[in-house]
């Protein structure tokens, strides 16, 4: 059940238009030459077996990592390769971490009046109190009730459960309110039940926005992606809705090796 | 015993002044600066230079001459500190231990090895009656104007929007980065007040302690056993040890005295056995 495997709005400008877009470490090209068209609106997957080089592709559009070579183009023809990461965010593409990553001691609530505030420009006026930062109170308990968090607002980051610490980096996220969001691996770690709820959870948010997504999960992309870009050894291997490419004979050698196909 | 006790708060004020900049370096730059000694040095000489050469007098030396060296640090870290943070912490390692060997040639050089007189300012020269025992008015000054450092710089991490900052920064830089808050453009004041902290402790130093082109050396590595002990990058814990090792090694000074100096590192196997973060730390900080 692809989630509108037509709604990829082919013929617009993307939203997202990556060219040669390559890292090198040491002689080894983690990313080679990627080019990616990721259309307004859409929710694209990056899948491929592991060292495809989709973390590092990840790194690339969302600064963590400077590229050697290509370029990422907004929509509004702006560059994204070799700014910050701050400056990327701003730009209003904001991503999640693979790993679990936040504060141990903030609450859920702290947590999304940080980045509620950090767009405001709030940050040089240091004398200001954090207590300024209640104004985004409001704006913090929709989306903690978004993700399902409103009970959970005021314990330590630290001790909520892992589904839980999860839906609050996707909060986080959205409290940029960014145009594009990058999710790395979303579901990693969850249980089926956990799995399910964060792919609703996706589903709702992903209105208003692009989503690009890193996924294991083949249901989890089944259920999401409007398509579908695999990766191996740092190139695209393959683009397409995922009806399409899932029966493709070099996806499954991707994944499984020679011995699996029919010749 | 009491006076004693008194005697250590002093010392451990020291070392809380100093373990406090370590500990917000540490934190915001992951940077273990092992030049702290040295500049620690500079301050009791700046403000002995104020005195031999400019005729400025201690108080104006304890205003001017931290924000000096403060602004040193600012430039050390936009020439070369930038460029080693995104490296092996090794070459932080070498670069600082270096200029700490550099700086204190340089003084060697100018001044000589032997200690340079500095005299109590003239308001502090006499004693306090603290009720149980009279004590030097000085001692009493150091120890109250080191906790209201203290008390301030907490004050300023956990109520203000730049201490939130410094803080999410410390723990997830990255998070940090990702939620659009420019961590950078903290980096090189963070740094600049770090080293503005120990030249502030080598001024109030100058009256009591003996300025020499190794003072710093000398106390430094105490106070790394300090930063140990308090938790890697915890700025409370730092705070915190650091008064509480002035107290043990003045009290083990006085009922064993053969171990006064190596006290601190007994403690600080202890606290390592018992918990090897720290009292105040944080796994992380280890990664």
């Amino acid at each position: 059940m692809g989630a509108d495997p037509t709604g990829s709005a082919n013929g617009t400008v993307p939203i997202l238009k990556v060219r040669g877009l390559s890292r090198e470490f040491r002689g080894f090209l983690a990313v080679d030459g990627v080019d990616l068209d990721v259309a307004e609106g859409s929710v694209h997957a990056l899948v491929g077996p592991n060292g495809a080089g989709k973390t590092t592709l990840f790194n690339l559009l969302t600064g963590f990592l400077k590229p050697t070579a290509g370029s990422v183009l907004l929509s509004d023809r702006r560059e994204l390769a070799g700014r910050s990461p701050e400056a990327i965010t701003r730009m209003g593409v904001a991503r999640s971490f693979q790993i679990t990553s936040l504060f141990a001691e903030l609450t859920p609530r702290q947590h999304l009046e940080l980045a509620l505030a950090s767009g405001t420009g709030l940050g040089w006026r240091f004398w200001r109190s954090d207590r300024a930062l209640a104004r985004f109170a409001g704006r913090a308990e929709e989306l903690l009730d978004q993700v399902g968090l409103a009970d959970q607002g005021g314990v330590p980051a630290d001790s909520l459960p892992y589904g839980s610490k999860r839906a609050l980096e996707l909060a986080l996220a959205l409290a940029l309110d960014p145009k594009v969001l990058l999710l790395d691996e979303p579901t990693a770690g969850m249980g089926v039940e956990d799995v399910d709820r964060t792919s609703a959870l996706i589903r709702k948010i992903r209105a208003g926005r692009t989503v690009i997504l890193v996924e294991h999960n083949m249901n989890v992309v089944a259920n999401l992606a409007d398509r579908v870009t695999v990766l191996q050894h740092g190139k695209v291997l393959i683009e397409g809705p995922y009806a399409e490419i899932r029966h493709d004979p070099r996806v499954i050698t991707a994944y499984l090796g020679d011995s699996h196909v029919d010749r | 015993m009491l006076q004693q006790a008194f005697n250590g708060l002093v010392g451990g004020a020291f070392y809380a002044l100093l373990a406090l900049g370590l500990a917000v370096i540490f934190g915001m730059l992951g940077v273990v600066n092992l030049a702290h000694g040295a500049f620690y040095m500079l301050g009791a000489f700046g403000a002995f230079v104020a005195l031999d050469s400019f005729g400025l007098s201690f108080w104006v030396a304890l205003v001017l001459v931290p924000p000096l060296l403060g602004l040193a640090g600012v430039v050390l870290e936009r020439l070369f500190i930038r460029r080693l943070t995104p490296l092996d912490p090794l070459y932080g390692f070498l670069f600082t231990f270096g200029l700490a060997l550099i700086l204190q040639d340089l003084v060697k050089r100018e001044y000589g090895v032997s200690s340079q007189p500095y005299p109590r300012p003239a308001e502090l020269s006499g004693t306090v009656d603290l009720g149980l025992f009279t004590y030097p008015a000085y001692q009493v000054f150091v120890l109250a104007v080191s906790v209201l450092v203290c008390v301030v710089v907490w004050v300023v991490l956990t109520r203000t929007r730049v201490g939130m900052i410094v803080r999410a920064a410390t723990e997830r830089p990255e998070l940090t980065r990702a939620l659009g808050i420019d961590v950078g453009r903290w980096v090189t004041p963070v740094f600049g007040f770090g080293v503005a902290l120990a030249a502030f402790a080598g001024v109030l130093a100058a009256p009591m302690r003996a300025v020499n082109p190794l003072m710093g050396a000398d106390l430094i590595i105490t106070v790394f056993a300090v930063v140990v002990i308090g938790g890697l990058g915890s700025v409370f814990g730092s705070v915190a040890a650091g008064f509480a090792v002035g107290l043990v090694s003045a009290l083990g000074n006085l009922y064993v005295p053969a171990l006064s100096q190596t006290m601190v590192f007994i403690l600080m196997a202890a606290v390592l056995l018992w918990r090897p973060a720290g009292l105040f730390g944080q796994q992380e900080a280890f990664r």
